[in-house]
């Protein structure tokens, strides 16, 4: 287990006269979920396809899950959601996911293969042709094949683009049980927040480089937590620590958000009422944005 | 191979399960009343003809309707073709396949497979049709229908095969015009070569060699109608083979099968070569 999920070196991809990617390098580890970022044209997809072998890059090298890139058999393990979704109009839901795990080689039990339908909300449809699906369902499809065969990597690329608010939660719910099964997960999202929550490390891409990469801690340094509290006793504020207070929130900072069950735990044990609790999470929007405005400066 | 034959059994669904096949179908069964229509009207018509003039219209005319079969097969297999790669390039199909631990090469022989099954497959249940229906209405049974219709599926390979080529380097409406296009320029190049043939004019007759040359759809077709020809018309009626589209005086040789089949490999690798270097 001590080869890296992916492992992406120098890779340069040219388009006409633009450079697309310029020197890309980054390793998502063993079980990391970890998140691309950047701005559009910021050759997040372009990374993507080259690790999976879908571009050749002009220069540079792909490892994934410790086997070269240009081996097939890399690709063995890994589940792929494609930014452009499509699937066979003329096939059933059922019949992509057989089809899938037969061309991954991989013998997944026909009742395996409808948990997986089941885990994206598509139980129901399996027996569906994919054509009358609409851009949602198809999405929640690409995820189930995606997943169906048994993958130790998982890429995301732009997993909720066609997602209403609940399929964007049932998602996050997936990252994080991938998480919990230590797959390794490369998200690009547009949501900022979606990353923040599922991911322990991004990769921020900006006109083909890696403009800054790093833990969400080190990227933005100490998180707070605000949370509205009633009945606060001085035992609950001195478990609180170092915190200030803004209007009736109490804002903590945290190095974790593991930390909130527990502390919200012992909070309500010590005999606080409990009204709200958020994270921080404006701050990486804002990170990002320093960086993306900064590289334009310079 | 697993890879292979999945992709082909896949491509086979496809084929089955779109537009494109109900549209064959209703076509083939279109031309084959009418078919059946008209050579019931030639012996119907015609009772004044010798046995040999009436075998020699049977033969002209299920050499036409053999023609019309062929057409729908080339129609069939390039528009089918066409969207199998470029298609799924551009709908992002191809993303999730491409990404599998597949070679690109197995995914495109599979292709070829299967489009392969489904165009022998349609000539030989719509050709046999066809062959039934004459000896029904005009008692005619020609001397090598299984040559006949195997060179008959062999051309709508060469066809697909070079569709599928297309398919990999531009778009696919694109591909499936320029493949029957092709295929209709080589077929008139090979009777402008025929009359050239006729007319003793060597330059003309050349144009059909070397279109034969360049894409074997037309001399594979002009084989499989030898086939479906009687033998004893050539002797009695020769004048009229000469030049003519519908009938065929000359049988193929077994160089120009091997040619035809060492075209369709270099074609099919070539195919290999262009979608192995295209980006997805």
């Amino acid at each position: 287990m001590s080869s890296p999920a992916v492992w992406a070196s120098g890779l340069r991809k040219r388009y006409g006269r633009r450079q697309a990617v310029d020197g890309v390098t980054f390793t998502v580890g063993r079980g990391e979920v970890v998140g691309l970022l950047g701005p559009n044209g910021a050759g997040k997809t372009t990374v993507i396809k080259m690790l999976l072998g879908l571009v050749r890059p002009d220069a540079g090298e792909v490892m994934l899950l410790g086997r070269p890139g240009t081996d097939p058999q890399s690709r063995a393990q890994v589940g792929y959601l494609p930014e452009l979704f499509r699937y066979q109009p003329w096939l059933t839901a059922a019949e992509v996911l057989r089809l899938h795990t037969r061309l991954a080689s991989t013998a997944v039990p026909e009742a395996e293969q409808h948990e997986c339908l089941g885990l994206v909300g598509l139980a129901d449809r399996a027996g569906d042709r994919v054509g009358g699906f609409s851009k949602g369902m198809q999405q929640r499809l690409g995820l189930a094949v995606a997943l169906v065969a048994r993958p130790r990597l998982v890429v995301l690329d732009e997993p909720t683009s066609a997602l209403d608010p609940i399929g964007r939660a049932d998602v996050r719910d997936l990252l994080l049980s991938l998480r919990e099964r230590e797959v390794a997960v490369l998200l690009n999202s547009h949501l900022i927040g979606e990353v923040e929550r599922v991911c322990d490390r991004v990769v921020i891409l900006d006109r083909g480089r890696v403009a800054t990469s790093g833990t969400l801690a080190e990227l933005l340094g100490q998180r707070e937590l605000r949370l509205r509290l009633d009945g606060v006793t001085p035992e609950a504020e001195a478990r609180l620590g170092e915190h200030r207070r803004e209007g009736d929130m109490f804002v903590v900072p945290i190095g974790d958000l593991d930390e909130v069950p527990d502390l919200v735990a012992e909070l309500v044990k010590l005999g606080v009422r409990v009204h709200a609790v958020e994270p921080g999470r404006i701050t990486l929007e804002e990170r990002l944005l320093d960086i993306i405005r900064g590289g334009e400066d310079s | 191979m697993r890879i292979v034959l999945t992709v082909a059994g896949l491509t086979l669904r496809e084929a089955a399960r779109r537009r494109v096949l109900r549209s064959l179908a209703v076509l083939t069964i279109l031309l084959l009343s009418l078919s059946a229509w008209g050579f019931s009207r030639i012996n119907a018509e015609y009772g004044g003809l010798t046995s040999g003039e009436s075998k020699l219209a049977a033969a002209l005319v299920l050499n036409l309707v053999m023609f019309g079969l062929s057409l729908i097969a080339a129609l069939g297999t390039a528009f089918l073709a066409g969207p199998t790669v470029a298609g799924e390039s551009e709908s992002g199909i191809a993303l999730a396949v491409l990404a599998r631990p597949v070679r690109r090469v197995q995914v495109l022989l599979g292709k070829w497979l299967g489009l392969v099954g489904f165009g022998a497959g349609f000539v030989a249940v719509a050709g046999a049709a066809q062959l039934v229906i004459v000896k029904i209405t005009t008692g005619y049974w020609p001397p090598d229908p299984v040559t006949g219709l195997a060179l008959l599926a062999a051309q709508a390979v060469t066809l697909l095969t070079l569709g599928l080529l297309l398919s990999t380097v531009i778009s696919p409406m694109a591909s499936g015009v320029v493949a029957v296009g092709l295929f209709g320029a080589t077929w008139i190049a090979g009777v402008v070569g025929g009359l050239g043939k006729a007319l003793g004019n060597e330059s003309v007759e050349r144009i059909g060699t070397v279109s034969q040359m360049l894409l074997p759809t037309d001399g594979l077709w002009r084989g499989a109608m030898r086939a479906f020809q009687d033998p004893s018309l050539l002797s009695q009626f020769s004048e009229a083979f000469e030049g003519h589209p519908f009938l065929s005086s000359a049988p193929l040789t077994v160089v120009y099968l091997l040619w035809a089949l060492l075209w369709v490999a270099l074609v099919l690798a070539l195919a290999g070569l262009a979608f192995q270097r295209r980006d997805q």
